[in-house]
């Protein structure tokens, strides 16, 4: 290279040592960026696990930078591990929820919208998606406050009295919606719904429109053709989803704080005692919870081959 | 090929359903901003007015934390747009050892949930005793906000082919020349959506940023605290729609700037 055109400074020169060594340019344009999260991502991450294995001092309140397992034992402790479990189950009903509603809009916009409405769709889904999860929080505090547009609602058609049943269940009612785990998980519902939409979608324009022509053909009604033709088709891309909503609702501790009771998830506690409690390895170990949890998770879905539709 | 199949009432229905979940909920923040009511949130709104602009303008305490916003979004999306443009021409030239492991790499910050990548930043500067201040939040902002970028310019880098390069190395042109006069121009509108996105993203975040601001206010944490004490509430509303705002409009750019290609910005957050 060097030789087939005259140098003309150290811009060309560089350029012949990049063609004959493509590997260092390579190497030179990926060092920033891996170096860069090399240390402070990994090395965070790393801080993280080495915290969660150093334990506190019950009585001085420092912490004991000594290898010790003592602080995960204190997560199976039943006040603790109350906090696991709620945050599990809530995790899981909302990945439910989120399925069910988000399957007519994901279904809708992969079969029948075209044009302008496929674009109208898209934006639809992708502006709730990106805009801010505080405001999105914030707007459901006035939807489900005592004095809000729900009761006001309810009692405008004459159901206040279903509202004050659905309030007065036991564990999931409370003393009004924005109190409750019904709001908690209403909540969880619509922030996440986007990302169940999105890869459901994906995975449902992939389904060819003749194998259900084939399953019409062969006598199917639509409720037998959407469980065993659409469904099985459309699962790599559901799970890609639950992915999202049962990790997100893991690690969140806005919505519970703002929008539930006051008893606590696992990122409630992980914020409480890193903060006030000063505990940090505790907060730690807790915080190691969701990622062991979606570590199983995710290899669960790479069995299922929910990675094709990421 | 289904455009002259009708869609089922119950689907219709279910979809229109589904849509309007997801976008009446955010009307109500700016109802609220005008209400005369400023102790609840009671519905409907007693009287409108529109005073609580004027006074969220003349509130002393809003203007700092929207100055360190703006200073924590516009250095986050500037470093997430070198280090992702970097990390996507590197991938985009070769297939090399480690290359799976890389993209996960890029990807964790935002698949993890938030609370992990604060506590993670939280635990080392526990350790290595580091002070907080606008650097620490910035450190998380661009570790998150370098996948957006990298998603919008791996995805043009692919289109951009190898060809042109090399046609562009045949016409006499050195790298940086290439870099300039062929690269540069085709990745513009790609780098533009990714480091709005980015911008709109580090601006809203609340998560991982409580963990790594010590007693520093951004203004979605100022939102936050006035969630949990709230005074004066259609104030905190004002704030929502410019928060709102600023989030979205580049979010609606970005999509206008690359909807022609075949990865629309934005398809994964």
């Amino acid at each position: 290279m060097d030789s087939a055109h005259p140098s003309r400074g150290v811009a060309d020169r560089l350029t012949g040592v990049f063609w004959s060594r493509p590997k260092l340019l390579t190497a030179l344009l990926i060092a920033p960026p891996l170096l860069w999260l090399g240390v402070v991502y990994v090395g965070s991450l790393a801080a993280l696990l080495l915290q969660s294995f150093y334990s506190i001092d019950e009585f001085s309140g420092v912490v004991v930078p000594e290898f010790t397992l003592k602080t995960y034992a204190e997560l199976l402790r039943p006040s603790n591990f109350d906090v696991i479990v709620r945050t599990v189950t809530m995790a899981a009903a909302v990945t439910l929820a989120s399925v069910a509603v988000a399957f007519p809009i994901a279904f809708f916009a992969a079969r029948y919208a075209r044009g302008r409405w496929k674009a109208l769709f898209y934006l639809g889904v992708m502006l709730p998606l990106w805009s801010s999860y505080l405001v999105k929080v914030y707007a459901w505090k006035l939807i489900l406050a005592k004095e809000g547009i729900v009761t006001w609602a309810a009692e405008g058609i004459g159901a206040g009295n279903v509202l004050g049943a659905v309030l007065a269940i036991p564990v999931i009612g409370g003393n009004s919606l924005s109190t409750s785990y019904i709001g908690t998980f209403l909540v969880f519902v619509y922030v996440w719904l986007p990302y169940m939409i999105l890869p459901m979608q994906a995975a449902l324009e992939r389904v060819p429109g003749s194998l259900l022509e084939a399953s019409a053909d062969l006598g199917a009604g639509g409720w037998r053709t959407f469980r065993s033709v659409i469904l099985p088709l459309a699962l790599p891309g559901i799970i890609a989803g639950s992915i999202f909503t049962f990790s997100l609702t893991l690690g969140d501790y806005i919505i519970p704080q703002i929008i539930g009771s006051s008893r606590f998830f696992i990122g409630q506690a992980v914020y409480s005692l890193q903060g006030t409690a000063g505990n940090i390895p505790l907060a730690a170990a807790f915080a190691v919870v969701p990622i062991v949890i979606m570590l199983i998770y995710l290899a669960v879905a790479r069995k299922m081959g929910a990675f094709d539709a990421l | 090929m289904h455009s002259e199949a009708r869609p089922p009432l119950a689907l219709t229905l279910g979809a229109v359903l589904g849509l309007l979940f997801l976008h009446l909920p955010i009307l109500l923040i700016f109802l609220y901003a005008f209400t005369t009511e400023d102790r609840s949130y009671q519905f409907p709104p007693p009287d409108l007015t529109t005073k609580w602009f004027g006074v969220a303008w003349n509130r002393a305490d809003i203007w700092p934390p929207l100055y360190l916003s703006l200073r924590v979004a516009a250095i986050s999306s500037g470093l997430a747009l070198v280090l992702g443009t970097l990390c996507a021409a590197a991938m985009a030239r070769a297939r090399f050892f480690g290359r799976d492991t890389i993209s996960l790499l890029v990807v964790l910050p935002i698949a993890l949930p938030g609370i992990i990548t604060g506590m993670s930043l939280r635990s080392a500067f526990a350790i290595a005793d580091i002070p907080f201040s606008t650097w620490t939040i910035v450190l998380g902002h661009a570790t998150f906000c370098v996948v957006i970028v990298y998603n919008n310019a791996v995805a043009r880098f692919r289109r951009l082919g190898a060809s042109m390069l090399e046609a562009s190395a045949d016409l006499g042109a050195n790298s940086f020349q290439t870099f300039r006069h062929v690269i540069l121009p085709n990745l513009g509108s790609a780098l533009l959506a990714g480091g709005m996105l980015a911008f709109a993203l580090s601006f809203d975040e609340v998560i991982v940023t409580t963990f790594t601001a010590g007693q520093q206010s951004t203004l979605p944490i100022w939102m936050l605290n006035e969630l949990v004490r709230p005074r004066q509430r259609p104030v905190t509303n004002v704030v929502a729609i410019v928060v709102f705002s600023a989030t979205f409009l580049p979010i609606l750019a970005a999509y206008y700037l690359t909807r022609s290609g075949e990865e629309t910005a934005g398809g994964g957050k």
